[in-house]
C-alpha cells in the first residue's frame, strides 16, 4: 500500500513553506543595527539547514545501523526512515551548500578564517576610500606592508583550514552520504520485487561500510562547519556532541511521522511495541546527548583554561537563558516524561515530549552557531521563527511525498515477519 | 508471540532438550574436577600467591618498592587499576545493555562475563587500597563524620567520586548477579542429592519455589536492575577518566576522555571475555552454547568499540594540533616519538590496526584468531592506560624535573599476581556455580535451538 498524499497535508505544508519565503524576505531586509551584511540572515540559514540536514543524516545512520545490527523489529518502519533521509539529504545538502558559496565569496562572514586579514602576512592598503585592502603572503608585491591583524592561531590552522581543503571534505562528505542514501533506497525498493536474502546480505554490509565512514565524517564534518566558527575554541567531544544531537532529533522525527501513517492507517502491523521501541530510543539518547553534553561543560568549567572556558563565557553572558531553557527542554523533559513505561507508549505524551525536544535542539543547533557569528548582538525576531518553520514545511513535504514512492510496508525483508510478531 | 526469522543462525546447536541443558551446566558441579581444572587453579593459586607475598612487602616496607619517583607519581598502580576496572565493564555491558536490547545471544556468556566483573572490580578496588600506604585506614575515603578520626573528604575530587561510583558498581553487579543465579541454584539443589551440596545450594537459592509470581518478580527486578546498571556501564568509567581529564596536563585534560574510555573499557571487557570463554568452552565441553556465532557476535562489538576508540585518539592527535597551544601538542609528539614511542606504537597496533582485520568474515569466525586477537587487545588496553599516565606525566614543565619510571619487581609481582587471584577466583566460580543462565537459556531452546528451527522451516 502506497501512502497517499492528502490535500490537507499538502496544503499546509505548502503554507509552511510560504512563510519560509515570507521569513527568508524579512531576513533580508531585517534591521538589526550589530549585523552588518545581512550576517545574521545567513546565520540563521545555516542553522536551519543544518539542524534539518542533521535530522536527515541521523536517519541514514539509523538505517544503516539497523541493517548493521541485524535488527528485526524495525523492519516494518524502514521506509519510514529512507522517507526521512531520501530527499533531505540532497535538498538540505543544498542548503549549506548555498551558505558555504556565500561565505567562500565573503557574502557572509560566519567562517571568521576565511577572511585572508585572518591569515595574510602582508597588506596593500586600499588607495581609494570605501574600497577593501588586498591581502597577500607576497612581500614584494607593490605597496605592501606587514599585516599587523593577523591572527597567529588562525595562520597555524591553515593547513587544515583553507577554503580549498575544507570544500573538498564538504563535497566528499555530502557526495558519499547522497550516494548511499540513493543506493539504499534504490536497492531498497529493488528488494521487494525479489526473492531470496543476496540483496540483504548486501546492504547489510553496505551498511558496515557506511558506518566507518560516518563515523570519521560526522565527527570532521561538525568541526568544519560548525566547531570552526568558534574559530580559536577546540574541544575533542565536539563531533560526538553534535551527532548525539542528529540522532536523537531523528529518533523524534521517525517516531512521530510513524504515529502520524498509523493513524491514517498506512502502517496497519505497528503495534504498541513499535512505538514504545521508537520512544526508549527517544529516550536513550535523550541521555546519551545530556550524558555527552555534561562531560564536555564539567571538564571544561573544571579545569578553567581561558581558551576553553570563554565558549561557555560566551554562552552564558549573551545567551544563558536560552542556554539553560534548552538543557532543561533536552534533558529533563524526556527524563521525566519518557521514564515510565506506559508514557512511551503513549502518543499523546510522544507527541507533545517531541515537538517540545525537537524545539530544544533547535535551541541547540542555534547556541553553537550564534554565538560564534553575531556575538552578543543577535535578535531574536518574527522572521526567524518563520523560516524554521518554513524548511520543516519543505522536510516534512519531502517526505511525505517519498512515502507516494513506494509501498510503506517493505516484503520480502528476512526480518518482516519478526517485525510484525513484535511484542514486548 | 515472539518470531525468530529463518536468517538468524541458531544459538543452541545439536539436538538439545530442557534437561540436556541442566546436565550439562550440572556436570562439573557435581563430577569431580577434572585434570585441566586442578591444573590451572594450582598454577594460578601459585602466582596469587606470589602476587600476596609482594602486597605484603609492600605494606610492610612502603610504596618506595614501587619504581615511582616525583615526576611520575603515578604508574603501573593506576595503570593496572583502570585496567582492570575496565575489563569489568563487558560483564554489565552484557548483563544489562545488551539485556535492554533483547540481545538472546548474551543468556550463553551474561553469567561468566557478570563473574568476571565482579572479580576485575575486586581487583581494580586492591590498587588504591595498597597504594594508601597505611592500609588499615582505608576507610578514609568514605566521608565519615570527624569523630571518627577521620578527615572530611573532599567533594571536589574525582578521586572521591570514584569511590562512590566503583562502590554503587561493584554492588549494583553483585546484586544483580546473584539474582541470575538464584533460579540456578534452585535448580541445582533439585537435582543433587544429599551432602554438603544439597545444604549449600538450599542457602544459596534463598528459597526459591519455581512458582509463577516468583518468576515474575524475577523479571521485573532483572529489567530494574538492567535500567539501574545502564547508566552504571556509562558513569564508572566516565569517572574513571575524570580522574585524569579534570586536571590541566597535557594529554589528560581533553573532553573526549569520558566516552572514550568507557568504549575503551568496553572494547577490553570483551576481549578478556572472549581469553575467558574460549577456553572454558573448550575445558567445560560447552561448545554447542557458546560457539562461532557468539564469538563472532562479540568480535562485531570488538571491531565497534576498537573503531570508536580509534576515532578518539585520532581526533585527540589531531585536535592537540589544531587547539595551537604547545603544550598539548608537545605532549602528543612526545607519545609517539618520545622515549616512550615503544608503548604508543603498541597502543596504536594493538588497539586500532589490529581489531579491523576483524573486518573479514573467515577471520572473525576464526576461534584460534580470536584468541590470539583477545590477548593482543587485552595488552594493547593496558598500554593504552600506561601510554596515558606515564607518558603525560614523565616530561614534567621543567626539564630539570623530567624522568623516566622503571618498574621493579614489586611493580610487576603486584600486577601478575592480581591475573592470579582473579584466575582463582574464576576458577572457582566455573566449579561450583553454574556458568551459563540454564534457566534462561531454556526460555530461547525452542525459538533458537537447532533442531526446533529446522523443525519450523
Amino acid at each position: 500500500m502506497n501512502f497517499v498524499f492528502s490535500k490537507r497535508a499538502k496544503i499546509t505544508t505548502l503554507v509552511l513553506m510560504a512563510l519560509g519565503v515570507i521569513g527568508i524576505i524579512g531576513g533580508l531586509n531585517s534591521h538589526n543595527p550589530h549585523d552588518h551584511g545581512g550576517q545574521e540572515f545567513w546565520s540563521n540559514l545555516l542553522v536551519c539547514g543544518f539542524y534539518f540536514f542533521a535530522i536527515a543524516l541521523g536517519g541514514l545512520f539509523f538505517y544503516a545501523l539497523q541493517y548493521a545490527a541485524e535488527v528485526g523489529w524495525s523492519s516494518q518502519l524502514k521506509r519510514v526512515f529512507e522517507g526521512i533521509f531520501h530527499r533531505n539529504i540532497p535538498a538540505f545538502s543544498l542548503v549549506l551548500v548555498i551558505v558555504f558559496i556565500a561565505s567562500t565569496l565573503h557574502v557572509n562572514h560566519i567562517y571568521h578564517w576565511m577572511d585572508p586579514g585572518t591569515y595574510s602576512e602582508f597588506v596593500i592598503p586600499a588607495t581609494v576610500e570605501g574600497e577593501h585592502s588586498t591581502y597577500t603572503d607576497n612581500a614584494e608585491a607593490t605597496g605592501a606592508q606587514v599585516n599587523l591583524g593577523i591572527d597567529k592561531i588562525i595562520k597555524n590552522k591553515r593547513a587544515y583550514l583553507n577554503e580549498g581543503f575544507w570544500w573538498a571534505r564538504t563535497l566528499v562528505y555530502l557526495g558519499v552520504f547522497i550516494w548511499f542514501g540513493n543506493w539504499f533506497r534504490k536497492k531498497s525498493i529493488e528488494e521487494d520485487a525479489l526473492d531470496g536474502t543476496t540483496l540483504h546480505v548486501k546492504m547489510f554490509k553496505r551498511s558496515a561500510i557506511f558506518l566507518a565512514l560516518f563515523a570519521v565524517f560526522s565527527s570532521t564534518l561538525s568541526w568544519d562547519w560548525l566547531m570552526s566558527i568558534d574559530t580559536h575554541w577546540f574541544s575533542t567531544m565536539y563531533g560526538w556532541y553534535v551527532f548525539s544531537g542528529m540522532w536523537v532529533t531523528f529518533m523524534i522525527f521517525a517516531t512521530i511521522a510513524t504515529l502520524y501513517l498509523r493513524d491514517k492507517g498506512f502502517l496497519p502491523k505497528v503495534n504498541d511495541s513499535h512505538i514504545h521501541d521508537l520512544g526508549k530510543w527517544m529516550f536513550g539518547i535523550s541521555m546519551l546527548w545530556s550524558y555527552l553534553g555534561l562531560c564536555q561543560f564539567l571538564l571544561i568549567w573544571y579545569a578553567d583554561i581561558g581558551e576553553e572556558v570563554i565558549y561557555y563565557q560566551q554562552r552564558f553572558e549573551n545567551y544563558g537563558l536560552p542556554l539553560i531553557v534548552m538543557c532543561i527542554i533536552n534533558f529533563v523533559v524526556p527524563f521525566l516524561v519518557l521514564m515510565a513505561r506506559d508514557a512511551k507508549r503513549n502518543p499523546v505524551f510522544l507527541r507533545l515530549s517531541g515537538c517540545l525536544i525537537l524545539i530544544g535542539h533547535y535551541v541547540d543547533v542555534y547556541l553553537l552557531v550564534m554565538p560564534g557569528t553575531m556575538h552578543g548582538h543577535s535578535h531574536y525576531s518574527w522572521w526567524q521563527p518563520l523560516m524554521f518553520l518554513g524548511f520543516l514545511g519543505l522536510f516534512v513535504y519531502l517526505m511525505l511525498n517519498s512515502f507516494t514512492k513506494a509501498a510503506m510496508v517493505p516484503v520480502n525483508h528476512p526480518f518482516i515477519d519478526e517485525s510484525e510478531h513484535h511484542s514486548i | 508471540m515472539q518470531k525468530e526469522a529463518a536468517i538468524r543462525e541458531p544459538l543452541i546447536l545439536g539436538d538439545k532438550s530442557y534437561s540436556q541443558i541442566t546436565e550439562d551446566v550440572m556436570a562439573p558441579i557435581v563430577g569431580s574436577p577434572t585434570m585441566w581444572w586442578k591444573v590451572l587453579i594450582t598454577i594460578s593459586g601459585i602466582i596469587a600467591a606470589w602476587g600476596v607475598g609482594n602486597i605484603l612487602y609492600l605494606l610492610g616496607v612502603g610504596i618506595g618498592t614501587w619504581g615511582l619517583n616525583k615526576t611520575v607519581g603515578w604508574a603501573w598502580d593506576i595503570t593496572n587499576f583502570v585496567w582492570w576496572v575496565g575489563i569489568g565493564h563487558a560483564g554489565t555491558l552484557i548483563s544489562a545493555v545488551l539485556l535492554l536490547f533483547r540481545q538472546k545471544w548474551r543468556m550463553a556468556i551474561n553469567r561468566s562475563a557478570e563473574a568476571m566483573t565482579i572479580f576485575a572490580v575486586m581487583m581494580a578496588a586492591l590498587f588504591p587500597g595498597i597504594h594508601m600506604g597505611r592500609i588499615w585506614q582505608a576507610y578514609w575515603v568514605f566521608p565519615l563524620p570527624n569523630q571518627f578520626g577521620s578527615l572530611w573528604v573532599n567533594f571536589n575530587s574525582p578521586l572521591l567520586w570514584d569511590v562512590f561510583a566503583i562502590s554503587t558498581y561493584f554492588s549494583v553487579s553483585l546484586v544483580f548477579w546473584y539474582i541470575g543465579l538464584i533460579p540456578d541454584f534452585a535448580t541445582i539443589r533439585d537435582k543433587v542429592t544429599g551432602g554438603w551440596r544439597k545444604k549449600l545450594y538450599t542457602a544459596l537459592s534463598f528459597g526459591w519455589s519455581g512458582r509463577a509470581k516468583h518468576w515474575t518478580r524475577f523479571e521485573e527486578v532483572s529489567l530494574v536492575l538492567a535500567g539501574i546498571a545502564t547508566p552504571l556501564v556509562f558513569s564508572v568509567h566516565s569517572i574513571v577518566s575524570m580522574d585524569f581529564a579534570t586536571a590541566v596536563i597535557p594529554g589528560w585534560h581533553t573532553t573526549i576522555f569520558p566516552p572514550y574510555f568507557v568504549s575503551g573499557a568496553v572494547f577490553s571487557g570483551f576481549a578478556m571475555v572472549l581469553t575467558l570463554l574460549l577456553i572454558m568452552r573448550k575445558v567445560m565441553g560447552l561448545e554447542a552454547y557458546i560457539h562461532t556465532k557468539h564469538v563472532e557476535y562479540m568480535n562485531i562489538v570488538i571491531i565497534v568499540t576498537g573503531s570508536i576508540v580509534g576515532v578518539a585518539y585520532i581526533t585527540e592527535l589531531f585536535i592537540s594540533w589544531y587547539s595551537g597551544v604547545e603544550y598539548e601538542s608537545y605532549a602528543f609528539i612526545n607519545r609517539a616519538t618520545g622515549p616512550y614511542w615503544w608503548s604508543y606504537a603498541i597502543m596504536m597496533t594493538c588497539n586500532v590496526v589490529s581489531p579491523q582485520l576483524f573486518w573479514f568474515k573467515k577471520l572473525r569466525t576464526s576461534l584460534m584468531f580470536t584468541f590470539i586477537m583477545s590477548l593482543i587487545i587485552n595488552l594493547g588496553m593496558w598500554y593504552e592506560r600506561y601510554v596515558i599516565i606515564v607518558t603525560s606525566l614523565h616530561r614534567d614543565y621543567l626539564p630539570s624535573s623530567w624522568s623516566e619510571f622503571h618498574s621493579t619487581f614489586v611493580d610487576l609481582g603486584i600486577f601478575i599476581g592480581t591475573l592470579g587471584i582473579f584466575m582463582t577466583l574464576f576458577l572457582l566460580f566455573a566449579r561450583f556455580f553454574p556458568v551459563l543462565a540454564l534457566n534462561e537459556l531454556k526460555t530461547i531452546l525452542k525459538s533458537s535451538g537447532e533442531n526446533f528451527k529446522k523443525a519450523d522451516h
